[in-house]
């Protein structure tokens, strides 16, 4: 299943802001954490995080910094803020309304009589 | 083995020089994308790729290096904000042809130049037959700006393709503020009728920017984009006028040597049509040069940020020297205004060009230095000009200066103490570029008040 790139793009801040409320992190690790979490359905170009990042960085909702790795190398390391946890809040509650009204409207529709196929397992039609 | 790893640093390196061609994307983030390109290759050749396959399979994951340098210049414009970032669409099409650009601009800039002649077809007095530029009436200077920048934003609304509700905002407050400045019941040529003049282009400034910004005001890196259009465009309109000078005075000399009088042409002709229709060219060579003059306001500014402090600095110790205070003439405290009006200039075009990543440097102290200065100064003057004004009441004129003051001293203020915090590893230097954008609007909602609220107040004078 292929997440249209709308949404990917829409669910792209909240995600990394969630992973790093975990623990600091860095671009390779955020994009391997989000593959494990969304069991590969949730897939990104890989350079499209960065400006993602510089966005949050700019915005104030994460910071970074240059620390060696464990192969040597100069890495950048990102920290979530307190205005980032706080937009992090907001962005989780936006969610779960959107959430939850999808979820009502399928719950409804699935109780109908249907000639289309199930909902679910149509393909969303922004798909690239 | 070895040659395998050497293959592969050598491909690494060939992809690094790739991605560092692209002017959006700065050594920082190459380092930070080629750590990345290592890591996804380690772990690929772990699963049991080999290293050319790796390799292969990592630059394709990090995806098509135009659509990620789009991206990068869209999130970091500082770099290169009028390299068509905002001209190209996703697809990568330009808006328009530029022929068809080209010939829009002539026509806005002609029916700019046209506007300020159409006055005389109504039985107003011919532009430049008084003594000075505006003193043929009472008429041109308070109506200047409309005959200027109404196309100014139409070429904008034009470029970035404003939605229809946008157009008619845009009219909505061009025709209010028509309807104000001539509808209100000043004395001809009084000090409310001035300052109401001479606010008017600032408050439309922001409708400008409205227009400049396609409908997108509210996004604080389209303000910036205008702060730097609004430099850009000062300079090349000042290049345009002394080129203009110089026109100007080849004809009247040429002229005069074969015994015609032209002076009547340049000054009702050329010298207000040029100065209407350059103002329409030079935005849209700010939009449209290639990198001619790349980025004018952030180099003058490094250059004369370290001046403007040195004479600020050597005016306080004079003044702590001599212990003499500020001798609170009439012209005094404008002067004032306009020095916080620079310093604030100064540190704007510095926030536009900077790298927001970049670690305090001695230029953000320098920066600092120079805002504390300003604010001392001007701490001292407005102590003066207290005593005055409890001397002597409110006058249209010193409200205005002091309300400028007060709306300059709240933002540098401001600016200072974030600034602080930023070179003390407190905040990000981004904060202040938003409290930058943030406030723009404050400057044209006190010239919009200054032109609406003040004449009632002041009943007119």
């Amino acid at each position: 299943m292929d997440i249209s790139k709308d949404l990917v793009a829409a669910s792209a801040a909240p995600l990394v802001l969630a992973i790093l409320a975990d623990g600091d992190s860095y671009g390779y690790a955020i994009i391997k954490r989000v593959g494990e979490l969304s069991g590969g359905h949730l897939r990104w170009t890989d350079g499209m995080l960065y400006p993602v990042l510089h966005r949050l960085e700019r915005l104030g909702y994460v910071e970074a910094r240059w620390a060696k790795s464990e192969s040597g190398r100069r890495r950048r390391y990102y920290r979530i803020t307190k205005a980032g946890q706080a937009h992090l809040e907001a962005q989780r509650r936006q969610w779960q309304v959107v959430d939850a009204t999808l979820r009502e409207i399928w719950m409804a529709a699935s109780s109908l009589p249907v000639e289309w196929p199930p909902l679910p397992h149509r393909r969303a039609e922004a798909a690239c | 083995m070895l040659t395998h790893d050497d293959a592969l640093e050598a491909q690494i390196t060939q992809w690094r020089s790739w991605l560092r061609r692209r002017p959006a994307i700065r050594d920082a983030d190459v380092e930070e994308l080629e750590g990345h390109l290592r890591d996804l290759v380690t772990d690929l050749r772990a699963a049991g790729l080999a290293a050319d396959e790796a390799f292969l399979v990592a630059v394709k994951r990090l995806g098509d290096l135009d659509a990620v340098s789009r991206e990068f210049a869209r999130e970091h414009s500082e770099r290169l904000w009028k390299q068509l970032v905002m001209a190209k669409d996703a697809d990568g099409k330009a808006s328009g042809s530029p022929l068809r650009e080209g010939t829009v601009v002539i026509a806005l800039a002609a029916a700019a130049a046209a506007a300020i002649k159409l006055p005389e077809l109504f039985g107003y007095p011919q532009i430049g037959s008084g003594d000075g530029f505006f003193d043929s009436g009472t008429f041109y200077f308070p109506n200047v700006s409309f005959f200027v920048l109404p196309f100014l934003a139409g070429y904008f609304a034009w470029k970035r393709r404003l939605d229809r509700v946008g157009c008619v905002r845009l009219a909505l407050i061009f025709a209010t503020a028509a309807v104000a400045i001539n509808a209100l019941p000043f004395t001809a040529g009084g000090h409310t009728q001035t300052l109401a003049a001479l606010h008017l282009p600032i408050a439309l400034w922001l409708a400008v920017g409205i227009a400049y910004s396609g409908g997108r005001w509210f996004d604080g890196s389209r303000r910036m984009d205008f702060v730097r259009f609004s430099g850009e465009l000062f300079i090349y309109y000042v290049l345009m006028a002394l080129g203009g000078g110089v026109l100007t005075g080849f004809t009247a000399v040429s002229f005069a040597a074969i015994g015609a009088d032209v002076e009547w042409f340049a000054q009702q002709w050329m010298l207000p049509c040029g100065a209407m229709g350059a103002v329409i060219v030079g935005a849209w060579l700010v939009e449209a040069k290639q990198s001619v003059v790349e980025n004018m306001a952030p180099v003058l500014t490094r250059l004369f940020t370290p001046l403007f402090a040195a004479a600020l600095l050597a005016l306080l110790v004079t003044m702590a020297w001599t212990g003499s205070g500020i001798d609170m003439e009439r012209e005094v405290l404008i002067g004032f205004d306009l020095l916080l009006a620079v310093v604030l200039g100064l540190l704007l075009y510095a926030i536009s060009a900077r790298d927001m990543q970049a670690p305090p440097g001695a230029f953000d102290a320098l920066q600092l230095l120079l805002v504390a200065c300003a604010l001392v100064v001007d701490a001292v003057a407005l102590s003066a000009i207290a005593g005055r004004i409890s001397e002597f009441g409110l006058s249209p004129n010193r409200a205005a200066a002091l309300g400028e003051n007060l709306v300059l001293l709240v933002n540098l203020s401001w600016s200072a103490w974030l600034y602080a915090r930023f070179l003390a590893g407190r905040g990000p230097f981004s904060a202040l570029e938003r409290w930058q954008t943030a406030y723009l609007p404050v400057y044209a909602v006190w010239a919009a008040f200054v032109v609406v609220a003040f004449p009632p107040l002041f009943g007119f004078v």
